[in-house]
């Protein structure tokens, strides 16, 4: 099974730049796994104003309401599947990004 | 969230018609202002929203008030005097429960009785919260202790003496294929209760209580019901053993109070009684029916051929099939009103805008547009209150982003009374196979997802801003009225996603095709699945997930012909129909990360197209739009001669570059391979096509749903709108089209 390279920040920073792609082969494989993994699973945005603001939540089992994911607050989707990127890479890779400077 | 809602009925109506707005709110009373508004186009980009206000009576403000929803199905027989004052009787059925226990709050499930809780009497055979059998008679329960199993069929019974104060319940796995180590279970207990009165007697469900002159009910009974039965005496419990045994629940005429042969009357709302009491219900909020029955041993598909396998009903506690709320408001269409998508916007404090959809149509007997916009109101109602994307799943794997909903959307997870869409489970995991208008609908508005009647607009705002008078009607009028609906008008032109269809629509378009039509398909994913439109249930469609396809849910084995008419559901592909015999493509790939452009091909020079690409200068087309960047996107169709496209059809331009999140749909793959989504597979593409019909008429096809988002790009400068405005003026030239 592909395991993520925590190493390989470079796709990180690929993603960062075009969240919604084109992803090369390797980031499409990172995206892959972050998005079947168990972990931070189910995330869902609420647009709470349109065009204009976002929220990240959870979604819940059981049929009931997505859970807010407190202050999570985003002006753009880009950002928002930025900051859910990174959250997941975390999860699975055991380790947080580190700071990622934009080329 | 919003916090005043309404549906209208009916859904298309022409000038001087009336129509009723049901209107209330979920929270109690509340003010809201009212207006009556024509679309042009859906809310884009900010300041993107056109509509256009009509003055009309209902404008103004309005006291809102609390309209409940009686959400949950079940069969009732309203007061058989025959149960009353019963003190000897045995209930039995067949039942197959599927949510053993209900959670997160566990809770009885009756399967038949007369109980009512605000009555606090009567009695009732049904499972309780552990999902044991149970019967309640009065305020006395007695139980097995033994919970059932979910999705396996039980012979059930209870036995009750008031006399001498004695209840008998014996449940019985019924033997199937599948191995089990469970046995009957068998229970006598002693009860004082006193025999009811006579009252409503119902299958899958109790009287909670009348509330607001409307009748709510509770407990409702997930699963199958079959050959429920009522007995005037106690049966035994070696009598109940045989009946297990012998896998009956007959009863001879002398003993039967109740014989309700759930096979009969499938297509209807009624429930028979083979009793001589004829106690005849009706069923409410429309369950499953024509579903395989505790007897369905696999040698049949068709519950026509079979009848006697398929005596059940599937009850579920979250069917909706009328609100059945009051009308609040009234309106008589003006006159002068043009025909066009309208809608009622309720506006309240607190909330965002509800939009009430609802369509114009041009006067029967009045002149008409050259040019027609065909609603896809089938597919606008097959998704709607859709619900899955709030629901935990893997939808990043396809959709290549994250989901997006907004808080009217969120409305559906907050009341789901609402009910669900056909992409939708029910809550015990069976697919939604019935869906009604006669609800408040949450997401067919000009706002919210970029999706069915909000992209739809992106065409309308396209026609407008070329002065191109058109009129429209909608799928459910051309189910009814065939090809008289569109006979007369030179150029009909389908939404971006006309996914729905039923065999009178297919059969119309193709004979107005046959009659010299124009036709262009502007969209993707069309003429996919089938629908039916049951007569026992206006305003309601009928459809399964059968067999194949790119499906939410998987259909139930033995259940893919339709209750309603017979019809053998799912894909039209599946049934010698496929949507490349009409519009030249069919549905091939899918993906919602980000769309792609077509490429001019070859076959674009050929004179028979010349027409199209007049002032077209470009070879890519369509690498814009507001269908996420390109013409080419979401939903793709593509030529093949092997399902019925025209072989002299020509394809004037491909589509290419689409992302590794665009992948080949299932029905596309016999055996799953490697490298089938877009970055590797030339499969996944969308072909524009372009074919002369024998009829003298001729259609386009744009075979991808992102297309229309792309028609005002850059103020309708661009080769997409040039093009498709070279067709439109094309197909309004009334030369006939000759086929090479």
């Amino acid at each position: 099974m592909f395991v993520i390279d925590p190493g390989r920040t470079d796709l990180a920073l690929e993603f960062r730049h075009r969240p919604f792609g084109p992803h090369s082969p390797e980031l499409q494989a990172v995206l892959n796994v972050l998005r079947s993994s168990q972990h931070c699973q189910n995330l869902l945005l609420i647009c709470t104003r349109p065009h204009a603001e976002w929220v990240l939540a959870e979604k819940q089992p059981g049929g009931r309401p997505p859970r807010l994911l407190p202050g999570l607050v985003f002006t753009s989707v880009e950002a928002a599947e930025w900051h859910a990127f990174q959250l997941r890479w975390e999860a699975v890779t055991g380790r947080p990004l580190p700071p990622l400077d934009r080329e | 969230m919003p916090r005043v809602l309404g549906y209208a009925e009916p859904l298309s109506v022409e000038p001087g018609e009336e129509i009723r707005f049901m209107v209330g709110t979920l929270d109690g009373p509340r003010r809201y202002r009212a207006e009556v508004v024509r679309m042009i186009c859906g809310d884009t980009h900010p300041g993107g929203l056109r509509t256009v206000r009509v003055p009309t009576p209902i404008d103004g403000e309005h006291e809102g008030t609390p309209q409940a929803i009686d959400a949950g199905s079940y069969a009732i027989v309203e007061r058989p005097e025959a149960f009353a004052g019963l003190v000897r009787f045995t209930l039995q059925a067949f039942v197959q429960p599927t949510r053993v226990p209900v959670r997160p709050a566990p809770r009885r499930q009756v399967v038949m009785g007369t109980w009512a809780a605000d009555q606090g009497d009567g009695f009732a055979l049904m499972l309780d919260e552990t999902g044991a059998l149970a019967v309640l008679v009065g305020t006395a329960q007695v139980s097995t202790g033994a919970p059932l199993t979910a999705r396996r069929w039980y012979h059930v019974a209870a036995a009750v003496d008031l006399a001498a104060g004695t209840v008998t319940l014996r449940q019985t796995p019924l033997g199937d294929h599948t191995p089990s180590l469970e046995q009957p279970v068998v229970v006598t207990a002693t009860v004082r209760a006193t025999p009811a009165p006579a009252a409503d007697f119902f299958l899958g469900a109790a009287r909670h209580a009348i509330e607001d002159g409307r009748l709510r009910t509770t407990w409702h009974f997930n699963g199958k019901i079959d050959r429920p039965t009522l007995a005037r005496r106690a049966l035994a419990v070696d009598d109940l053993a045989a009946a297990a045994t012998a896998r009956t629940t007959s009863l001879d005429a002398a003993d039967a109070l109740g014989l309700w042969d759930l096979a009969a009357d499938v297509a209807t709302d009624r429930v028979s009684d083979r009793s001589p009491n004829h106690l005849h219900g009706r069923t409410v909020n429309a369950p499953k029916r024509a579903v395989t029955g505790h007897n369905w041993d696999g040698t049949e598909m068709d519950w026509r051929r079979a009848p006697h396998q398929y005596g059940a009903i599937h009850f579920h506690d979250d069917d909706l099939y009328d609100a059945g709320w009051r009308p609040s408001l009234t309106l008589t269409v003006p006159a002068d009103v043009r025909s066009g998508v309208y809608a009622l916007r309720l506006d309240a404090a607190g909330g965002p805008e509800f939009w009430v959809v609802f369509y114009v149509r041009p006067p029967r007997r009045g002149p008409r547009a050259r040019v027609a916009f065909l609603a896809s109101t089938a597919t606008y109602l097959a998704y709607s209150n859709y619900r899955a994307r709030m629901r935990p799943g893997p939808a990043e794997l396809y959709i290549g982003a994250l989901p997006i909903v907004d808080t009217t959307d969120l409305l559906l997870m907050h009341h789901p009374e609402l009910g669900g869409s056909t992409y939708d489970t029910h809550s015990d995991g069976s697919g939604v196979c019935h869906v009604s208008r006669r609800r408040p609908i949450v997401n067919v508005r000009p706002t919210g997802r970029l999706w069915n009647l909000f992209l739809d607009l992106c065409l309308l705002n396209w026609l407008e801003a070329h002065d191109q008078p058109y009129d429209v009607v909608t799928d459910d009028d051309l189910h009814a009225e065939g090809l008289t609906l569109l006979d007369g008008y030179t150029v009909v032109l389908t939404g971006c996603h006309p996914e729905y269809y039923s065999r009178e629509m297919l059969d119309a378009l193709a004979a107005y095709l046959g009659r010299g039509g124009r036709l262009m398909y502007m969209g993707g994913n069309g003429f996919y699945w089938r629908v039916s439109y049951p007569s026992a249930h206006p305003g309601m469609i009928e459809m399964r997930r059968a067999e194949d396809g790119t499906r939410a849910w998987v259909e139930s084995v033995g259940e893919y012909y339709h209750s309603s008419t017979g019809e053998y559901g799912g894909l039209w592909r599946r049934q010698g129909r496929a949507p490349n015999a009409l519009v030249g493509v069919g549905f091939v790939a899918q993906g919602f990360d980000r769309s792609s452009y077509y490429r001019r091909t070859a076959a674009s020079r050929d004179p028979r197209a010349r027409f199209i690409f007049e002032g077209v200068a470009g070879e890519i087309l369509g690498d814009f739009g507001t269908a996420w960047d390109g013409a080419a996107g979401l939903e793709l169709d593509a030529f093949n001669p092997s399902l019925g496209s025209p072989p002299w059809a020509l394809v004037v331009a491909s589509s290419e570059n689409h992302s590794n999140a665009f992948q080949l749909v299932n029905e596309e793959m016999n055996v799953s391979f490697a490298g089938a989504d877009g970055q590797f597979s030339p499969a996944v593409r969308a072909d524009m096509v372009f074919y002369e019909h024998p009829g003298g008429g001729a259609v386009f096809s744009t075979g991808s749903i992102a297309y229309v988002g792309s028609l005002a790009h850059a103020d309708y400068a661009n080769d997409i709108s040039r093009l498709t405005l070279n067709v439109l003026r094309r197909f309004l030239d009334p030369a006939p089209f000759t086929a090479p």
